[in-house]
Parts: structure tokens; C-alpha cells; sequence
């Protein structure tokens, strides 16, 4: 592995609209109940964040932190409750929000190389018709490169270890333009070094300005990766900084066992 | 040699290989989504399905071009949306649905065609008849090639994305559920197209194997369709041809011309060939 710190080069992304303020970003939830397969997953979700930072989604299996970043996505409809990015539906800005499903969710023997896959995170931005051109090519080009995948880009995605995988994944959001990354357990199935790359890679995503929300589950390394996190299981037991919500207390009750 | 030159000034032939190019091409095209869907299973049993709905506009409104049509796409509909319909409303899953309702409307055909006296065009149907083209059987081919083509080359990138993860293909804002049907819509036009070739029971194999044989090659998807697309052009008419000097049922060589390249693929590609693999 390549002992230099992949890391993105430019400003902030919030600021290349000039005619703002400098002012972050927010993402806001309010009330949020969802359901999954006729079974309610989530209720009353509410928790408001902003660009810039890493946020986890922590909980027992089947707390409904997938079901979370599906709603999020746009994957599934919500029954009650809203997503609002800068203050309108998030899904009026679906090219700002890229969704990485779960490794076990995706088709590694997809007849597609790594540039290819990357470059399907222009289709958001071009949609059916518009040209691929010079421009979209040096986007990608860059996503390659920032996530060190420049000398992989020929290889069918199977071909990659894990850590590579996630990477491309993360190239292809980044081709986008995506602003808000929906990452379900991204730290999952990787060996150490490749751990500790991509949490590297969350905080230079998160300081030029993007906002990654996350699911985890190894509780140990929550406070190194994550800014934030929110303690959910069907409801919400916690959020806010790492260091106030992420408490003994508060992840015993997400993780208590329920009595029914 | 001069037989086969002879292919070539011959009418009827020349008919024949003008609808395998265009129905080769169709077929090999689509073939790129139905092997990327990998719904081969699912869209043989529909194609059996036709059969009936044939049958039953035959008995209703007399036999025309556009009777075969219109009743081979009515059955195709009914038993596809009916077996999903079924699924959603019982303890069943679609693919039993589906081993019913298309068994039970080939069988219901069977005994039509029968008695209403049409037997000898029930080969055609069952086996594709090439050689007897009809102007309009011709553009009907050429309609549904076009259509087609247009459909898949235009939704090209929404496709690929849906393919590949339908999640994210609904969280970039893709219509998923729009695209599959029409996408369903177009896989039912080119297996009616591909009834002249091949027939109902063997026109999967059309539909299958161009995109199957690309696909032991290459990890491009854009090479699927468009190889898919030239591979069923170029086989069939080769196929054809060599049915014509063997004397051979053609839509059956065409199907085992494109099962041989298949193989062939499978055994010897240098990229993810049987002994390629054996070799790593």
C-alpha cells in the first residue's frame, strides 16, 4: 500500500457559491417514521447535523440503521416525517446525495471496471442524453486519483480487496458531486490498514466539506472516525458530538434487550 | 461455393437473411439486459406463453399478421403481470405462478390450434418459419428492431444503474419502476419478433446467448449490446446460410449455432474461459 495520505486538493465545497455566506450546510430530520416490509422500523427520528462532519448511525442488528440511510436515499418512502437538506426535501437534490449499499448488497461479478463504475456517478449529474465530455472525463480522472485508483482503474471490480472496493465506491460519489454520503457499514469486512485508510479518507472527505453519514457497528472505534452519532434502535436514544451522546449509559439503552 | 452465392439472389432467401439480420440484431441487443437482469428462466417461460394468445386471436379474428401480433403480446401480458399479480396476492412466488399459467395457456393452445384447423402453421410458430416471410412479417421485424434499439440505447445509463444496484438507481431518481415495465414491454416485442425466426419454444436462446458469448469477454457493458447486438446479426445469417446448404431446420441451427459459439466461449476465452481459469 502506498505510504502517502490520499487527500483531496480545492476548498471547501460549500464555498464555490460565492453568493453565500460561509455558513455549513444542514441536514435535518424531523419526526421521521419508516417502515419496512409492513413492519415499522423507525419512529420519531429527529436530528439535524451539518457539512462537515462525520456522523454514525449506531445500534443492535436490526435497529433500523439501514432502513435509516435507504429513507435518507430515497430508497424507501417514509410514513411520516421529512429529510431536509438546506432546508428543502433532500430528494429535490438527488445528485447531492450518494447511497454506498452494503458489500453483501452488491453484484461484484457486474461486467464493469473501476473506471466504468466511477464514471456512472456522471450519469447523475448528465442523465440520459447529455454528452460525456473533456470535463467529465477530468472529474473522473481526479475521483480515481484521490482515491488511489488510478493504476486499478482497468481492473473488473471483483478484482480489488476490500478496501479498494469501498474506495471505488467512494470515487464514484465523489464524480458526482455528491455532497452527502450514505455510507451502510463502509468499515465492514476490511483488514486493519484498510480501516485505518478509509477512516483517513473520512476526514479529508469531511473537511473539504462534505457530510458522511454512516452505519458502524464496532463500538470501539467509533470516537476515533466519527464526529457524531446518533443511538437508535426503532427510536432514537441519542444524538450529538461523540464525546456527549456516545455515553455508557446511553449505549446500554440502545443496546438493551428488548422485553417484548 | 456457388450455392452459396446463390443464397444471395434467391428472393425468398435474400427475405429470410434481411429478418435474421434485423431480428439477429434485436435479440443480440436486448440479450445484453435479459443476461445483466438474469432473467433467462423467466422470459423462456413467457415466451411458450405466446403460443396461446396466438391461438385465441386466430380463433377470434381470423389469421393475420396482426392478429399473431396483437395475441402474442395480450397472452405475454397477461401471463407475466398475471403471475405477479398472483404472487402479490397469495403465499406463492412468482416463478410458480409462472410454471402454472404458462403451462396451462400452452396447453389451451396446443388444443386450439388444433381444432380450428391451422395445424400447418403451428410448426412456424413452435419452430420459426424464415421461409415464409411475408412483406409485412419484414416490417413488423424492422419496427420492432427499431423500437427496441431506440428504447435500450436512450434509458442506456439509467439501465445500467438500475441493473447494477436498483437502490441506488431510485436514490439518483431513476423511475425504476417505469423502466422495468417498459423494459418488460420491449423483451415482449422482440420475442414476437423472434417467433418468425426461431419459434415460441427456442426463441430464449436468440435472446440469451449473443450477450452470453460477449459477456466471457468483456467488462464493458456498452460491448454487450453492441457485440451483443452484431454477434446475433452476423450468427444468424451465417446460421441461416448453413441451414440452407445442410438442409436443416433454420431457426433450430440458429439457436444451436449461437449454443456452439456460446460453448466454444466458455472453454477457450483468455479472460474468464474454463481453462483460463484452470490456468490462473
Amino acid at each position: 500500500m502506498n505510504a502517502t495520505q490520499p487527500h483531496y486538493h480545492g476548498d471547501h465545497i460549500c464555498w464555490g457559491h460565492s453568493h453565500e455566506p460561509h455558513r455549513p450546510h444542514t441536514l435535518a430530520v424531523k419526526g421521521l417514521a419508516v417502515s419496512y416490509r409492513e413492519v415499522r422500523a423507525l419512529e420519531d427520528i429527529s436530528f439535524e447535523t451539518a457539512c462537515g462532519r462525520t456522523v454514525a448511525l449506531i445500534g443492535p442488528n436490526g435497529a433500523g440503521k439501514s432502513s435509516l440511510l435507504k429513507a435518507m436515499a430515497g430508497v424507501i418512502r417514509p410514513d411520516a416525517g421529512g429529510i431536509f437538506w438546506r432546508g428543502q426535501p433532500l430528494l429535490a437534490a438527488h445528485q447531492e446525495i450518494a447511497y454506498l449499499p452494503q458489500r453483501g448488497e452488491i453484484d461484484w461479478q457486474f461486467p464493469i471496471t473501476v473506471r466504468g463504475l466511477v464514471e456512472m456517478g456522471r450519469y447523475a449529474q448528465l442523465g440520459n442524453w447529455r454528452r460525456f465530455r473533456e470535463h467529465d472525463r477530468e472529474i473522473v480522472d481526479k475521483s480515481l486519483e484521490a482515491m488511489e485508483l488510478k493504476n486499478l482503474a482497468d481492473r473488473q471490480i471483483s478484482a480489488l480487496s476490500g478496501g479498494q472496493q469501498q474506495r471505488t465506491f467512494i470515487a464514484r460519489a465523489l464524480a458526482q458531486e455528491a455532497h452527502v454520503l450514505l455510507l451502510d457499514e463502509p468499515f465492514t469486512g476490511l483488514d486493519t490498514p484498510a480501516q485505518e485508510m478509509l477512516q483517513r479518507l473520512f476526514r479529508s472527505l469531511a473537511a473539504e466539506g462534505r457530510l458522511l453519514i454512516a452505519s458502524h457497528h464496532d463500538l470501539a472505534t467509533v470516537s476515533d472516525i466519527f464526529d457524531e452519532v446518533l443511538l437508535v434502535r426503532k427510536r432514537q436514544f441519542a444524538f450529538g458530538p461523540v464525546a456527549e451522546a456516545f455515553t455508557e449509559a446511553n449505549i446500554a439503552a440502545a443496546y438493551q434487550k428488548s422485553t417484548s | 461455393m456457388n450455392a452459396i452465392t446463390a443464397c444471395f439472389h434467391d428472393p425468398l432467401l435474400q427475405r429470410a437473411m434481411l429478418a435474421c439480420l434485423l431480428i439477429g440484431f434485436a435479440n443480440g441487443y436486448v440479450s445484453a439486459y435479459v443476461v445483466l437482469k438474469k432473467s433467462a428462466l423467466k422470459i423462456g417461460t413467457i415466451s411458450h406463453g405466446l403460443l396461446p394468445g396466438i391461438a385465441v386471436a386466430v380463433m377470434l379474428v381470423g389469421l393475420s399478421q396482426w392478429s399473431v401480433l396483437l395475441g402474442a403480446m395480450a397472452a405475454a401480458l397477461f401471463i407475466g403481470l398475471g403471475s405477479l399479480f398472483m404472487s402479490r396476492t397469495s403465499r406463492l412466488d412468482q416463478d410458480t405462478a409462472l410454471g402454472i399459467l404458462y403451462t396451462t395457456g400452452f396447453a389451451a393452445g396446443l388444443i386450439i390450434i388444433r381444432k380450428i384447423g391451422i395445424r400447418q402453421k403451428l410448426d412456424e410458430w413452435l419452430f420459426g418459419g424464415l421461409m415464409s416471410l411475408s412483406d409485412s412479417d419484414l416490417w413488423i421485424a424492422f419496427g420492432i428492431s427499431v423500437i427496441a434499439i431506440l428504447f435500450l440505447t436512450a434509458y442506456q445509463r439509467s439501465i445500467l444503474v438500475m441493473l447494477f444496484e436498483p437502490n441506488v438507481a431510485m436514490s439518483v431518481g431513476v423511475p425504476v419502476r417505469w423502466l422495468n415495465y417498459g423494459l418488460f414491454g420491449v423483451v415482449l416485442l422482440v420475442l414476437v419478433s423472434s417467433l418468425q425466426a426461431v419459434g415460441c419454444i427456442l426463441s430464449v436462446g436468440l435472446l440469451v446467448a449473443p450477450a452470453a458469448t460477449i459477456y466471457m469477454f468483456s467488462d464493458r457493458p456498452a460491448a454487450l449490446f453492441y457485440g451483443g447486438g452484431l454477434l446475433g446479426a452476423l450468427g444468424s445469417v451465417i446460421a441461416f446460410i448453413i441451414a440452407y446448404q445442410t438442409d436443416w431446420t433454420a431457426g433450430s441451427t440458429i439457436v444451436m449455432f449461437f449454443g456452439a459459439l456460446f460453448l466454444l466461449a466458455y472453454v477457450f476465452s483468455q479472460k474468464y474461459g474454463l481453462l483460463a481459469r484452470r490456468s490462473k
